[in-house]
């Protein structure tokens, strides 16, 4: 493996920065213009399809990951190898999506890991709710232990991906003419419908997050089309047990002074978003507006995630809608009303 | 995934969890057999005839009886499997029984309620103990809570013997039935971890009166509830095999072959939709504006032309949709092959009656990826689809949908 010698604390040492730190990118948390990014499943259908899209948008994608496949090349002619540590030393990656197929998809997130990506974004749906539960387990005790700044972060699984948009530069239409030269998209969320800040009407950035694919990129549509731009796009994803959740992005947003108001959507099950709330009345101070999924779903019943199941009372939009107005959140009783609520918090409307 | 009660017997049984001796009949006639071995096995005379459905419910609706003769079994038998189960989980036109566990009757000293399910807060798998088995345990966790143990599995390493020994004696076991009750949680433990359990549960677990044979009586699961990961059935063939289609909803099933997510609801607005969280919020804007939906219906990422044709043949199969909302964000789904894919859907729909052509009202919204080549398309097939309605936004589309049903 050639991990090299154990430190005292029987760890393998931290590669050497790489480099004097970058100057800030684009506004964003997370990712930015700078992040280097490989895919791992890069030759599977759905991996991709999504390299080439990403790489469309103006993603730095530098190479992939397919065990057996290393030394050759994907059609976009980016290099694969066999191991996310091979492809680490090889391209100074410190990003990775995942597009493997859900039984192997907890070996992945481990792979990255330890190979030092900071940045882990696992699209794959349908990982085993047992899987996830141990690779928390490991994430969190090595984020525990490591020194600070050097923590990974996943993304995910089941979930659209992370976006930072950059300004519109060009057609989209190939790697050689991306949408954009200054941002950053990973995931498969369609990244034309995000603004800029230099190209948005009202000049001010919000910062989405959002448990949900196809209803984030309403938000985001809504937002856009208001003349709002997006300073970083998290989906969290569906499913019970995860990498980030809402409250992880509220700090990250809150902290970022780049991110001028936040928007967090929300679904039943759970009490992620009850957490959220009493986050954002003790520690946010930017505005808030939000909108919570589900408030006509039968107890009882799994409405497509996994995690947007309601038990014992527990996790019904009610609650959660009233937790988050009781915090000052302005929430959005329609869904098509999300982008208004985000105007109305920001006093834009 | 869900199983039925003889089924998680098995497991138990397997798993060295003791369970009452019993049977599964199918059968009026072999109701007096399976009695009389039961029966025997009990020794008290006292058998239990149980529906194997797996809905809950049961005993209010009378499909859990104590009988005492193999005539009484018999009667048992013979209601249970000639008439449909009706209870607040089975919906009006209830369940029909096509299996029944006949089981000996136990003498209960005390019950108890053990379960194992996932903490999503904690992200840990947590077991669950009290000392009042037999009942509801949501009421209980409601209105008593400190009546519930909880003690937390350890990710990797599952659940220590000490933590189940401390949940032993603060449940009241003594003397052997210590050992007992420890063996239980710590094999069930052991099931949960190894079948990827979202929920597995005993209720009542019990503790039987002394004996000359047992001083200290014995510790027995009497019911037991599983429920699996779907997501982890892939790499249990035993636990998939168990599987029973026939107590699936028809058109919930039939959507899970085409990757369609479908859950009937009771509502007249029919609802398509691309994406779990949109769907939900597509079926709040339909209630927002004074309807019910009729269903959540996602047809997830890639929707071929034939998944979104079988998604409107399953919409309509329910006879109480009176109008339908197609509701696309087009992402990685463009909205000229979701438009192509609804226009031959619907100038191909076939009718119970046998006419073709869609007949209710049909409300289309469509945003995102090639929006304007999809509205084109739907424009030129206005003429061939009479009752559609473009809508501009989500708010036109709900209230046009709607208003078309009022």
């Amino acid at each position: 493996m050639g991990r090299g010698p154990m430190d005292d604390a029987g760890r393998a040492p931290r590669r050497p920065a790489r480099g004097p730190p970058l100057p800030l990118g684009p506004m964003s948390i997370l990712v930015n213009a700078e992040t280097r990014v490989i895919c791992q499943g890069i030759t599977g259908a759905f991996g991709a399809q999504h390299t080439k899209g990403c790489l469309h948008y103006g993603t730095r994608l530098v190479g992939g990951v397919t065990p057996g496949k290393g030394g050759t090349k994907d059609p976009n002619n980016l290099p694969i190898f066999d191991t996310v540590d091979q492809a680490v030393r090889a391209t100074q990656a410190d990003a990775t999506m995942i597009f493997v197929p859900p039984a192997f998809a907890a070996d992945a997130i481990l792979e990255a890991a330890a190979a030092e990506v900071k940045v882990i974004c696992c699209i794959t749906e349908g990982v085993p709710v047992q899987d996830m539960i141990k690779v928390r387990a490991v994430l969190d005790e090595m984020n525990n232990t490591a020194p600070p700044g050097e923590q990974i972060t996943l993304i995910g699984p089941n979930c659209p991906g992370v976006i930072t948009p950059g300004p519109k530069t060009g057609g989209g239409d190939s790697a050689s003419n991306p949408y954009t030269s200054a941002g950053c998209k990973i995931g498969i969320m369609p990244g034309y419908i995000h603004t800029h800040v230099t190209q948005a009407r009202l000049r001010k950035s919000v910062g989405i997050v959002s448990r949900s694919g196809t209803l984030t990129y309403e938000a985001v549509w809504q937002t856009s089309r208001l003349g709002l731009a997006q300073s970083t796009c998290v989906g969290i994803g569906g499913d019970p047990v995860r990498g980030l959740n809402h409250i992880d992005c509220l700090r990250l947003f809150q902290n970022d002074p780049h991110t001028d108001a936040i928007l967090m959507i929300g679904e039943i099950g759970g009490s992620d978003e009850e957490s959220a709330a009493e986050f954002v009345r003790q520690h946010v101070t930017k505005p808030v507006a939000a909108f919570i999924a589900g408030r006509t779903a039968p107890p009882g019943k799994r409405m497509g995630h996994a995690g947007a199941i309601i038990s014992g009372g527990e996790g019904t939009a009610d609650s959660k809608i009233k937790a988050l107005q009781d915090a000052g959140a302005t929430v959005a009783m329609s869904p098509a009303d999300m982008g208004q609520a985000m105007m109305k918090a920001m006093k834009l409307a | 995934m869900k199983i039925h009660e003889y089924q998680a017997r098995e497991l138990l049984r397997n798993a060295g969890i003791p369970v009452p001796p019993g049977q599964v009949i199918e059968t009026i006639d072999d109701a007096a057999g399976a009695y009389r071995r039961a029966s025997d096995a009990a020794g008290t005379g006292l058998v239990v005839v149980k529906a194997q459905v797996h809905a809950g419910g049961r005993g209010k609706a009378g499909f859990v009886k104590l009988v005492k003769s193999a005539d009484e079994a018999t009667e048992a038998a013979r209601f249970m499997l000639t008439h449909r189960m009706i209870s607040p989980q089975t919906g009006a036109e209830g369940l029909e029984v096509k299996k029944l566990l006949v089981a000996a009757g136990v003498e209960i000293a005390k019950e108890f309620y053990l379960a194992i399910t996932t903490d999503r807060a904690t992200r840990r798998n947590v077991l669950i103990a009290s000392r009042e088995g037999g009942v509801e345990i949501e009421k209980i966790a409601h209105e008593r809570p400190d009546a519930i143990l909880k003690e937390p599995l350890h990710p990797l390493m599952g659940l220590q013997e000490h933590q189940a020994r401390r949940v032993a004696f603060d449940l009241g076991f003594a003397g052997k039935q210590v050992g007992q009750a420890v063996r239980v949680m710590l094999s069930l433990a052991r099931l949960f971890l190894a079948k990827d359990c979202s929920l597995a549960e005993i209720n009542p677990l019990v503790l039987t009166p002394p004996t000359r044979e047992q001083p200290d009586g014995q510790v027995l699961a009497i019911d037991a509830k599983f429920n699996f990961d779907d997501n982890a059935t892939f790499r249990h063939d035993d636990i998939s095999a168990m599987f029973d289609p026939t107590e699936e909803n028809p058109a919930e099933m039939r959507a899970r072959r085409f990757g369609l997510s479908y859950i009937a609801l009771d509502g007249a607005i029919g609802c398509l939709v691309n994406g779990a969280g949109l769907a939900m919020s597509t079926m709040d804007i339909v209630k927002l504006h004074g309807q019910e939906p009729a269903n959540f219906l996602d047809v997830g990422g890639g929707a071929s032309e034939e998944a979104v044709t079988e998604a409107f043949s399953i919409i309509l199969s329910d006879r109480r949709v009176k109008g339908v909302l197609v509701n696309i964000f087009g992402g990685i789904m463009r909205c000229d092959v979701i438009a192509q894919g609804i226009i031959n859907a619907a100038t191909n729909f076939k009718n119970p009656d046998g006419s073709i052509g869609f007949k209710v009202p049909l409300v289309v919204r469509l945003e995102g990826t090639n929006v304007e080549a999809g509205r084109t398309l739907l424009k030129g097939a206005r003429a061939r689809i009479p009752t559609m309605h473009a809508a501009t936004d989500l708010t036109d589309a709900a209230k046009k949908v709607c208003a078309a049903v009022a």
